[in-house]
């Protein structure tokens, strides 16, 4: 096990490990501090003379395939969470390198889940290296104990995209599950008995991998449409018994909350973007997935019919309360990132006001511009929140690793970001004096939205102003937490964490934002 | 399976939030020894174990063997808790543990004071007394009766008390709902020396049973709603009204009510209506506020709106509520009319200007306006304001024609 105790100090103030998996770090210089220069990564140059001209890619099973493309050790692999909680394929993947015997392998997912927990042993016996992706649950837990072999290092999706294509992350390999595919490799996530909606999480490692595996559990004669994966991209095609559980896609994310505290946020920020003058003819905004922000959604719906405007786009993780608005034509279009139940994944394959987007279209760092940067109004969670608005995605207080970035730290950019907590939960309070891990700056966020009232970053000097006569209740964020402090009999202890870092949180540019410290007992 | 600790308080169980179990074996000799589990222990361990080690000396209790099982317990919980548990070992029923307010002090009571919404809190149950105030009612009622399971009811007096002491309540008006008879009266001697402003006190049916409970109040400065859940406390209403110089309001309970005429209850509520209209009549009689009963079904907005409408059209001025969401709806559905309100600021207006020439008499037009009128009007136009119904500038808007 290697472990690295050597830090820097980056331009936020924080700790980061000196190197990464061998690799020097680039610590955070700042919102726009960084801008690479060069070509981008590219996969290497194929011939259509070495594929089948009948077009026919099919491999028999995933073993078989793994050892046609060449795998070794140290490679590194790329996998989608599009299925969430019910992906079947990551798992198979690994299941079958170790039977090739094939060791300390990175393992790059786009996000892993409880789902993923069988993979544990062989992050013990060695067939996986580390991982360098978004950790939820017990993955997490197992990094944070300081047990992974290499450091973890955690991206969000746009980072995910930048890091292939400048070349941070060399992907070897990538096994992409389409819910539907054909022989030569198109694909497709909007139907078939598996349908998870979209692939856009996938869309980089098709590109880029230097070999391209699609795996299916339902495969269909040429041509499949609409091809979200191109088969021009794709090197081999396995067929499966079952790829995922669409149904594990839900999972806690999709229960609208009952908890009147959180209704109460969730209304506040509704309130607040009407009398804030966001909510206009032609507006557009995203809310993530979770119980406060489902809520939102509903509260603004009954706004936008009150006050009778439209929205141009919402940007989803897509949920019925979108798709109902879509077809209600409360919005002209829904910009998905990824579907988040079954009314997401049947609309999007029905409906033309239902686009699947990537990534690239909306996050990546080396992309023209993005789509986040465009929206008015973005409504997020935290696990923490500290008196500058600096904030924590991915930690608990405790100092354990649970939970991933996924679009949080790319969704910063939008016009106005309100990140919706309880101020205190169950007497671990919220709101701190400094995060424990940051993941984003202070200065992009505007809002934060507790039971207690929103407290707004004093830069946005424009959104005080513009919600003068307004009855949303507003207080000072410090005010805030002394209260919190008060309740809960005066500020926690910090995490006891021991010297070694255990995972490195990436800002969107590729910078390092913050170290994570293994977590002792 | 180990033998259960000789003394128990606190609650334990997949569902417990903000709540601790306690389990305590005193011994004659050795120290505080801890069996010690909690959810925020890096956060909270040691100043929670602190805490528990402080409230056992000041009970003289410094050996045994305490067993914690804490599922994030604020400290005003770990105060009750603690403090139900040594009133046991104590055998000392009106032993308290020191309280730490976490808010400013209670202000005074009211007599005169809106009570539209009282929202109802378990009073064995801290997670739904946190934020209660947050969500704005007239009123919380602590509630110690029908709430609170038989075998829990000494611990939840200690619970209310700390909640009573530490927590913000706001501009909210503090309310207790006791039990009947002599659990209630221990109730309030559990509770003396907490703030609150208003006893509701249960199954009320004679005159009497209102003045023992006066009686053990003594000169705080407490006062009265009795609740009306028996064909005879229907009866007696008119009495029940005068029997106590606390008395501000009558409220009603429908379940007893119905339980008690042997007959079921309906959405539509026709088998209490005439219950429902003594009682208002009741306390109007008396310059009481009447209060209705509570809307079980927190699911069923329009069922509870047109419960609202119904109550307000028999006279009612206020109405129970069961979960924080029917606390708005209450204070919409209470609040004057748009007509009314409409009205009211054309009299308040004409009051105003009246007042500004120096002049008694308060004329609309060519019409003149009669006191009791105007008093009526600035009402309405104060509710109006206080639901958010007309604007704090409608003053310098102009009127629409009548």
């Amino acid at each position: 096990m290697t472990t690295t105790t050597a830090s820097l100090h980056n331009a936020a103030g924080r700790e980061v490990p000196a190197e990464i998996n061998g690799r020097p770090t680039l610590p955070f210089a700042g919102v726009d501090g960084r801008r690479p220069d060069g070509r981008k990564a590219a996969p290497p140059i194929r011939s259509c003379a070495d594929f089948p001209a009948d077009g026919d890619k099919r491999v028999a099973g995933l073993k078989e395939a793994l050892r046609r493309a060449g795998l070794r050790d140290g490679m590194t692999i790329g996998t989608h969470h599009h299925f969430r909680n019910g992906d079947l394929v990551a798992n198979m993947v690994f299941t079958a390198a170790a039977d090739l015997g094939v060791k300390n392998l990175r393992w790059f997912p786009s996000a892993s889940f409880p789902c993923h927990a069988p993979l544990l042993k062989l992050l013990e016996n060695g067939t996986i290296h580390h991982i360098e992706g978004s950790m939820n649950g017990p993955l997490g837990d197992y990094c944070s104990q300081g047990k992974m072999r290499g450091m973890g290092v955690l991206r969000s999706h746009g980072g995910r995209w930048q890091a292939i294509q400048d070349g941070e992350v060399h992907l070897d390999l990538a096994v992409i599950a389409a819910p539907t595919a054909d022989a030569f490799g198109n694909a497709t996530g909007d139907r078939g008995p598996s349908a998870c909606g979209l692939l856009g999480f996938a869309q980089a490692d098709a590109q880029y991998a230097d070999h391209v595996i699609v795996v299916t559990d339902n495969l269909v004669p040429f041509p499949c449409v609409p091809w979200q994966i191109m088969g021009q991209n794709v090197d081999q095609v396995v067929l499966v018994d079952k790829v995922g559980d669409p149904a594990q896609i839900v999972s806690g994310t999709t229960v609208v909350t009952r908890s009147p505290d959180r209704l109460r946020i969730a209304e506040h920020i509704a309130a607040f973007v009407r009398d804030a003058g966001i909510l206009r003819e032609g507006f557009s905004f995203q809310a993530g997935a979770g119980g406060i922000t489902l809520a939102f959604t509903l509260f603004l719906k009954e706004m936008m019919l009150e006050a009778g405007v439209r929205a141009r786009f919402v940007r989803g993780g897509s949920n019925q309360y979108l798709v109902e608005m879509l077809e209600e034509g409360l919005t002209d279009y829904i910009l998905d990132g990824q579907t988040f139940d079954l009314d997401g994944v049947r609309s999007m394959r029905e409906n033309p006001g239902h686009l699947a987007t990537s990534p690239f279209t909306s996050y990546n760092f080396h992309g023209k511009g993005n789509f986040a940067s465009m929206i008015d109004v973005v409504v997020l969670g935290a696990t923490e929140v500290d008196v500058d608005f600096n904030a924590n995605v991915v930690t608990h207080s405790d100092g354990r690793l649970l939970h991933g970035i996924g679009g949080w730290q790319n969704c910063l950019t939008s016009r106005c970001t309100v990140l919706a907590v309880p101020a205190v939960r169950d007497r671990i309070p919220v709101i701190l004096d400094r995060v424990t891990t940051l993941c984003g700056p202070g200065e992009l966020i505007d809002v934060v939205a507790t039971e207690h009232g929103l407290c707004i970053n004093p830069r946005r000097t424009d959104l005080v102003e513009a919600l003068r006569g307004s009855k949303v209740p507003l207080l000072d964020i410090r005010e805030l937490k002394t209260r919190i402090d008060r309740l809960c009999g005066g500020p926690p202890a910090k995490p006891r964490l021991g010297e070694e870092f255990v995972a490195a949180i990436q800002w969107v540019d590729g910078t390092t934002i913050d170290g994570v410290r293994r977590v002792v007992g | 399976m180990t033998d259960q600790p000789r003394f128990q308080a606190g609650r334990r169980g997949d569902e417990v939030r903000g709540d601790c179990w306690l389990g305590f074996d005193p011994a004659a000799t050795g120290d505080l020894e801890f069996d010690f589990r909690s959810r925020v222990e890096v956060l909270y361990g040691e100043a929670t174990r602190e805490l528990l080690q402080e409230l056992f000396a000041s009970a003289g209790f410094a050996n045994g063997r305490l067993s914690v099982d804490d599922q994030g317990a604020y400290p005003f919980v770990l105060r009750a808790r603690a403090e139900a548990l040594l009133r046991q070992v104590l055998q000392d029923p009106l032993w308290n543990a020191a309280c730490e307010p976490v808010a400013g002090p209670c202000p005074p009571t009211v007599r005169v004071r809106p009570r539209r919404s009282r929202l109802y809190l378990p009073g064995n149950e801290p997670k739904y007394m946190l934020n209660a105030a947050l969500h704005g009612p007239d009123a919380v009622i602590l509630d110690l009766e029908d709430s609170v399971a038989p075998a829990a009811k000494s611990q939840a007096r200690s619970l209310v008390r700390h909640a009573l002491h530490s927590l913000d309540w706001g501009a909210c008006e503090r309310m207790v709902r006791i039990n009947q008879g002599d659990a209630g009266l221990a109730d309030l001697a559990a509770l003396a020396g907490a703030p609150f402003h208003l006893v509701l006190v249960p199954k009320v049916e004679r005159p009497a049973e209102l003045a023992a409970v006066d009686a053990a109040l003594g000169d705080r400065d407490v006062l009265l709603m009795p609740i009306l859940e028996s064909a005879l406390g229907i009866e007696n209403a008119f009495a029940i009204a005068q029997a106590s110089p606390r008395n501000v309001a009558l409220t009603i309970g429908l379940e007893d009510l119905t339980a008690d005429l042997g007959i079921a209850k309906t959405a539509g509520g026709a088998e209490t209506l005439w219950a429902r209209s003594r009682m208002v009549h009741a306390a109007k009689a008396t310059g009481l506020q009447a209060i209705d009963s509570v809307y079980g079904d927190v699911d069923d907005d329009p069922g509870f709106r047109a419960s609202l409408r119904e109550a307000r059209a028999l006279g009612f001025q206020g109405k129970g509520c069961v979960h924080p969401r029917q606390i708005a709806v209450v204070h919409q559905e209470m609040a004057p009319r748009p007509q009314e309100v409409e009205h009211a600021c054309r009299i308040a207006r004409a009051f105003e200007a009246a007042q500004a020439r120096g002049q008694a008499v308060v004329s609309l037009g060519s019409k003149m306006i009669d006191p009791p009128v105007v008093k009526r009007a600035l009402a309405t136009v104060a509710a109006a304001l206080e639901a958010g119904s007309l604007p704090t500038d409608w003053r310098e808007r102009e009127p629409k024609s009548a």
